[in-house]
């Protein structure tokens, strides 16, 4: 028997997937050629519910189905994150659908479907478990991607990322079922006891293949080709979800795997990946014309920061690295719904020419961008520069001097590029025939949530930070 | 202390940002957004008349200190406070502002209000820079100066500004680095960013690694303050900001954002270092004496008056480096003097370049000869400030240089000997500038009917020529309160240079018997 409470721990997937239920069945019932935004509306409420079921769930920590689901600070952090990502992304699709004329009730189903597994992610302390709910969000990404269906390089996105996104999961599963054989069990924390006291080559094995997996996800390098063709031919709105969203939940992940298990083997898998996701992705995004290529680079470089602090581990490291996606996702996802505004119909304007004179086409947009990229460079007074900073201070109280220096050269790179984006919207000659629209009201609200926590992050970044620490003492438990 | 006391830094730190905040929010009315400009800036000045007024003269302490817990962890306190170093550099700042509104009035005719936002959010990254004595609220600010005055540069500047723009901010974002690495080490091994706390451990001894560590910190200090003050090979930033950078723009430049890098340079690597100071001082007097004398070679054969204006910053923030590392009393005091003297001195050059470009838009000296037939008023206002700059008794300039090279002689006789030589090169490329600008018959018909200045552009300079001429006249009002805080500094440093070091009072009192009485 099951006990009633056990249903309150996994509460906010519940009124996500009845949510996402509803949107599959009220999309029949609307015509065909008629506005999609009730749809909208209904998941939009469905996160705001999921929201609330968060926060009542925050009282009621502890495990639930037999060990599987976890509640914890850091199962409730990441499910807040996530839900604040899917609320303003599908503020920011309710205008950009209309415009891009796609008509598809499932979009908004698909977006919380995903976001059922981004949340389940970090809740699943159960390997299993851990799978399905990676293959739920990253299945609804997949097809996310190909939302543009009149445009080739659309479909080149979500085949590619279907093809190369399964490739990994496999690997990640293979990953398990070895785990699995050395210790004869696939809970978290029952890894964790085996490993204590047993020693096998085959662990060191499972964990390099879960870490291969999970690096696909966050798009750290050596997995991260898939990226900048993925991200230029989804949707905008889809990849400010999914370049934000699936990371924050497979970091959690990893986290998970990696600290709560006491992994053996990771420290240089993690060291090494820092290191190559930071120096390959500015460098790629320097040359880059396309904002959202530059853009996807860039999450490559900020998926290697972020592994800085994993590999300065423990406490204050896994902290940093909490807080990083908190920002990370703030001013990623709003960095996204400006650019997908930008684009207008057809994605037709996202060269770097087409930002050509924004500052004086549209002022409020450009300067709200503006804050973003300062954010992402790591300026201060906005989240980018707190979350650098905790991580590179992590890493330096756990002495990797090596990967500090990498890390801070690799900052004034992306200076440069984040700096022409500015350049462009400011310095350069106005170009008359990329117009851009009036802000819609709905866009207006989701720019200024992610405005407000960028801004609240970079001044006030304490209580958030003792969030993460408590989260971190949470997962090491 | 009352509320005022207690408040009156985040008072005048903040208003300008508050008034940012408004202005954003304002219609595009560009004349109602000049005068709101005007009255903010006016506003924070008076505020900040408040700290010399009630400054406790002959106290070395921080005075209005303001502490309180930012951000738990890492320890973060949001510690204010000025001493006699930094209070005029406060004061410096808000009384440059207004005069920056003034001159932009006409000048800056598109995107106005942009222009506006960001002036007033400069102004209170800059005076944040100056007051804070928590290392990492003063990074903040540091890197918080950048962002306004890269977009100066590269929105409302001249021809090539954006390459201006992102050398500037490349240069000081890539230095800064260093600065952050080294203030991360500190908070590494004392687990406290406060400047107070983080000197007496240091003083004590109390630091592990301190003394294999302390030659890194003090470069990697040393690194972001020399680019941005700018010491002799890192300079290069500066003659494309300067030129490219709109009026109000070059002014804040020169006079608020050099001072920056010798304030911190005082401040820092004299207050946590002196060891290191001590041992590096060789090389840097070296570097700044280079600085001296190369700035006034090039700024000699600029053919564009700008560029020249902005060759002599190169050499006259190397007497304040000169003065900063001689380690004497009298040395210092000049030093911050003449950090205050630069600002007034060659604030007014900019804005009197300013408002020459505004009407021929051309730095281009050739252009120009005879300007004194048609502009009087402005050829004297340009002949006035000019000799302040020079260094002519009576007149600020002199007070700063003869203290910096007093000190130097007293150092060594060398570096007193090779850095006189700038004082003549300054004369030199200024007098010479000024010949050619001025004297002479008008040769170029385009400058026949050039208008004299308004009244706009009068008020605009009248401050800084009284401000010129009392500080030249009555620099005891100054001193009073900056001398005991670089004694206080000093303390650190050998006593026994001391001990034959007459003091400040004791030469300008000198001083002031032979040109005043």
């Amino acid at each position: 028997m099951i006990p009633a409470v056990d249903y309150v721990r996994i509460l906010p997937e519940l009124v996500l997937t009845v949510f996402g239920i509803i949107v599959m069945m009220v999309d029949p019932l609307i015509p065909e050629q008629g506005s999609k935004k009730p749809l909208g509306a209904i998941a939009l409420v469905g996160t705001i519910a999921g929201l609330a079921a968060t926060v009542y769930q925050a009282g009621y920590y502890g495990s639930a189905f037999y060990n599987t689901i976890r509640v914890d600070t850091f199962s409730v952090f990441f499910h807040f994150v996530v839900l604040l990502i899917a609320l303003v992304v599908s503020l920011t699709s309710f205008e950009y659908l209309e415009v891009q004329r796609i008509r598809s009730g499932e979009y908004y189903g698909l977006l919380l479907f995903g976001t059922v597994g981004m949340m389940l992610m970090s809740s699943a302390v159960e390997l299993v478990l851990v799978f399905i709910a990676l293959e739920i969000s990253s299945i609804s990404t997949y097809i996310l991607a190909g939302m543009r269906r009149r445009v080739a390089e659309s479909a080149e996105a979500s085949l590619k990322y279907f093809l190369l996104g399964s490739f990994a999961t496999a690997f990640f599963l293979y990953g398990v079922a070895m785990i699995y054989g050395t210790t004869g069990t696939t809970n978290v924390y029952g890894i964790a006891h085996f490993l204590q006291t047993l020693h096998s080559t085959l662990a060191y094995l499972a964990v390099a293949l879960m870490f291969v997996g999970l690096g696909f996800k966050v798009a750290a390098a050596p997995f991260h080709v898939w990226t900048p063709d993925v991200y230029e031919g989804s949707p905008a709105p889809v990849v400010a979800f999914m370049s934000t969203g699936p990371k924050a939940a497979a970091f959690a992940m990893l986290l998970r795997v990696l600290f709560a298990t006491d992994a053996p083997g990771w420290f240089w898998m993690v060291w090494v990946a820092a290191a190559l996701s930071m120096t390959l992705g500015n460098i790629g995004a320097l040359v880059q014309q396309n904002v959202k290529r530059l853009l996807a680079y860039s999450s490559i470089a900020h998926a290697g920061y972020l592994l800085v602090a994993f590999a300065a581990a423990q406490q204050v490291g896994i902290s940093a690295a909490i807080f990083y996606t908190a920002s990370y996702a703030a001013m990623n996802v709003g960095a996204f719904a400006v650019v997908s505004h930008v684009a207008s119909a057809g994605e037709k304007y996202v060269t770097l020419d087409d930002y050509a004179g924004l500052g004086r086409r549209s002022p409020m947009l450009a300067a709200i961008l503006t804050i973003f990229l300062l954010s992402l460079i790591g300026i201060p007074v906005t989240g980018g520069f707190f979350a650098k900073f905790y991580v590179f201070s992590a890493a330096l109280q756990a002495n990797l001097i090596g990967l500090v220096i990498i890390g801070v050269i690799n900052s004034a790179i992306a200076a440069y590029y984040y700096l022409r984006i500015i350049i462009y919207m400011y310095m350069r000659d106005e170009r008359t025939d990329a117009p851009v629209a009036r802000v819609p009201v709905s866009l207006g609200v989701g720019l200024a949530m992610c405005l407000i926590a960028t801004v609240y992050l970079g001044v006030l970044p304490g209580r958030v930070l003792g969030y993460a620490l408590e989260s971190a003492h949470d997962l090491l438990k | 202390m009352n509320f005022i006391d207690s408040n009156i830094l985040t008072i005048v730190t903040f208003l300008p940002l508050a008034g940012a905040i408004l202005l954003a929010f304002f219609p595009r009315r560009d004349r109602d957004i000049r005068y709101f400009a005007l009255a903010v800036s006016l506003i924070t000045l008076l505020a900040s008349l408040h700290l010399p007024w009630h400054f406790v003269r002959g106290n070395s302490g921080f005075q209005f200190e303001e502490n309180i817990p930012w951000i738990p962890h890492p320890n973060i306190h949001y510690h204010l406070g000025v001493d006699g170093i930094s209070l005029w550099l406060v004061v410096l700042t808000t009384f440059l502002m207004p005069l920056c509104v003034l001159i932009s009035w006409k000048g800056i005719h598109d995107r106005v209000k942009e222009f506006f936002i960001l002036m007033l959010v400069l102004e209170t990254a800059m005076i944040g820079v100056f007051i804070s004595l928590d290392l990492f609220l003063f990074y903040f600010f540091w890197e918080a100066t950048l962002i306004p005055m890269a977009l100066i540069i590269g929105i409302f500047g001249h021809g090539r500004r954006i390459y201006a723009a992102v050398k500037f901010f490349l240069y000081t974002m890539v230095a800064s680095v260093f600065m952050l690495a080294a203030i991360l080490w500190l908070y590494a091994r004392t687990g406290s960013f406060d400047f107070v706390t983080i000197q007496n451990l240091v003083q004590s001894g109390q630091v592990a690694g301190f003394a294999q560590a302390a030659l890194w910190l003090f470069l990697g200090f040393f690194v972001a303050f020399a680019v941005k003050v700018p010491l002799f090979p890192v300079h290069t930033w500066l003659p494309d900001a300067h030129v490219e950078a709109p009026t109000a723009g070059s002014v804040l430049l020169a006079g608020v954002l050099l001072k920056m890098g010798t304030y911190g340079l005082l401040r820092f690597n004299l207050g946590l270092f002196p060891d290191q100071a001590r041992r590096n001082a060789p090389w840097i007097i070296a570097l700044a004496i280079i600085g001296i004398v190369y700035g006034a070679l090039v700024a000699m054969i600029q053919p564009n008056i700008k560029r020249l204006v902005a060759y002599t910053s190169v050499s006259h923030l190397g007497f304040v480096v000169l003065g900063i590392f001689s380690f004497t009393q009298i040395g210092v005091d000049g030093a911050v003097y003449q950090m205050l003297n630069h600002g007034v001195s060659t604030g007014a050059l900019f804005m009197l370049l300013g408002m020459i470009y505004d009407r021929r838009h051309t730095y281009d000296m050739s252009e120009y000869g005879g300007l004194a037939t048609p502009m009087p008023v402005y050829a004297t206002f340009f002949a006035f400030i000019m000799l302040s700059s020079v260094g002519l008794p009576l007149l600020n300039g002199f007070i700063g240089e003869f203290m910096v090279l007093s000190g130097a002689f007293l150092a060594k006789q060398l570096y007193g000997i090779l850095a006189a030589t700038g004082v003549i090169w300054s004369a030199c490329y200024l007098m010479w500038m000024y010949q050619r600008v001025f004297y002479g018959n008008v040769t170029n018909p385009a400058n026949a009917a050039l208008t004299d200045l308004d009244a706009r552009e009068r008020v605009s300079l009248w401050p800084l020529a009284i401000a010129a001429l009392v500080m030249g006249v009555a620099p005891m009002l100054w001193l009073h309160s900056i001398d005991p805080s670089v004694v206080a500094m000093l303390k650190q440093f050998s006593g026994a240079t001391q001990a034959s070091v007459p003091t400040a009072t004791h030469v300008t009192q000198a001083l002031l018997q032979v040109i005043g009485r």
